[in-house]
């Protein structure tokens, strides 16, 4: 881990990707912390991340593992660089879809080695808004005291 | 776009020209979700059949009953309005599907009825459905709303029947399944709701497109009508469930499931949610049973969170994510 080079005064941010029916975008609104958009545009580049950061994202589909993670979000984690800044995920979905229920969170959090830290239906309640915002800045907390350690 | 412009001239439809990749997306969505009542072994659950009451077994068809009159519904009126105020040929081409879908869901449940019941408990239900009050009446606000004049309250009865209409007949499959009962119905049904959650999605979605066009004034009006209509609706809801449900003592737990499945309906419409935590706390084997993962505790920020894992990330390219 480069874990030397992250400078433990800075809290982590986050990245997301909404599709244009902006439910996570409105998410991440509420929650009202720094936040980093990935471009909806599949031709526009990916954006390098300069500091750890928790990704939030929705789950396409609606039952198999075949692009449930968007297209998108595959591209910007396929940057190594970006992949090693991963520290969490947060994904977005719908109990409808049953066993497929914020799928993408849980093939990242595989894929990546990192927790699979909440799921959330739509644009998310105001308790989902409370308990990300406070689980979040914890979160960062406990990363900055580990790292001192 | 009225009826008359619509039928003057066709345009051949072109899905390597979108307006909207939405539409797209949506199509890919539900076609690749494409199912049919004879995939499942619903003859499987003849001998879990024999083992309800005659009352248990008198509720679950009627519930189903009333799930197939709104099935029958969606497939014969709203997703045909919808197509008439599509902003897209893409979008329309969506609809059809949809309207398609609907059909098979009200097919799916006379399979289920020729399957497990007998013909005359399915006409008594048949009957029931056309003399039960609560029914009906939840029927004609949905129906007065499709015939209205208003495309935006279309959409938003749309959304209401898809999203939380449904769910008082729901419950049902899910508590025999929690009950280890009719499993077999239950996947059925699981593919219904699966549906339905993309056409709520969907209609949803082209809804606040639409609204975001409006004046500031008509979008509050349409807002303070949607929250109207869903709580006549929902007044309505409670008198059905608990003509239904309180004589097995579940009608409490059922109306948990219709707030729950409420704010749903609402954020589908980018609406707040209007039912507060406190009384959308399903029972968790509800829960479970339709979603199964969804009682595990990913809820890692509540947790000691002591363990966590810090990323050793491995490298991925796009075919490892089977995208």
């Amino acid at each position: 881990m480069q874990t030397a080079e992250v400078d433990t005064q800075l809290a982590g941010t986050l990245v997301y990707f909404s599709t244009k029916s902006g439910n996570t975008h409105r998410f991440i609104e509420k929650l009202g912390m720094r936040a980093q958009r990935l471009p909806l545009n599949r031709e526009e580049p990916t954006p390098r991340v300069e500091q750890p950061y928790i990704l939030v994202t929705p789950t396409y589909g609606g039952g198999s593992a075949h692009g449930a993670v968007p297209g998108q979000v595959i591209r910007f984690l396929n940057d190594t660089h970006n992949r090693h800044l991963l520290r969490g995920v947060i994904a977005a979905g719908n109990t409808n879809f049953g066993e497929a229920y914020g799928l993408a969170g849980r093939i990242i959090a595989q894929k990546c080695q990192v927790p699979l830290l909440y799921r959330f239906e739509l644009f998310g309640t105001d308790e989902d808004v409370a308990k990300v915002r406070k689980g979040v800045e914890e979160f960062w907390k406990r990363q900055t005291q580990s790292l001192k350690t | 776009m009225t009826m008359m412009q619509r039928l003057s001239r066709v345009n051949a439809i072109n899905w390597n020209r979108l307006q909207d990749d939405k539409d797209l997306e949506v199509w890919n969505r539900l076609t690749s979700n494409f199912w049919l009542p004879e995939k499942v072994p619903l003859s499987n659950d003849i001998q879990s059949w024999n083992t309800l009451t005659q009352q248990e077994k008198q509720l679950t068809i009627r519930v189903f009953t009333g799930l197939t009159l709104l099935d029958t519904i969606q497939s014969s009126v709203g997703a045909p309005v919808l197509m008439d105020d599509a902003r897209t040929p893409h979008e329309e081409a969506v609809y059809t599907n949809i309207a398609f879908m609907e059909s098979v869901h009200a097919r799916s449940y006379s399979s289920i009825f020729s399957t497990l019941c007998a013909t005359r408990d399915v006409d008594d239900a048949f009957r029931w459905s056309e003399e039960n009050p609560t029914l009906q009446m939840k029927s004609e606000l949905i129906l007065k709303r499709y015939r209205s004049e208003d495309p935006l309250m279309r959409k938003v009865a749309s959304v209401f029947l898809e999203s939380f209409l449904f769910y008082s007949g729901f419950y049902l499959p899910m508590y025999w399944s929690s009950h280890a009962k009719l499993t077999n119905t239950a996947d059925l049904i699981r593919l219904i709701i699966r549906d339905e959650a993309v056409h709520g999605y969907y209609v949803g979605y082209k809804f606040q497109q639409a609204l975001a066009e409006e004046t500031p004034e008509r979008q509050q009006e349409v807002k303070d009508y949607a929250y109207e209509l869903l709580l006549e609706l929902y007044d309505n809801e409670v008198r059905y469930t608990e003509s239904l449900y309180d004589e097995v003592g579940l009608s409490e737990d059922v109306k948990k499931f219709l707030h729950y499945n409420a704010n749903k309906a609402l954020m589908n419409l980018g609406f707040e949610p209007l039912f507060p935590s406190s009384v959308t706390d399903v029972d968790p084997t509800i829960m479970a049973a339709l979603s199964p993962s969804a009682d595990e505790n990913h809820d890692f920020f509540s947790g000691s969170g002591s363990s966590y894992v810090i990323g050793k990330a491995v490298a991925t390219e796009d075919d490892d994510w089977s995208f």
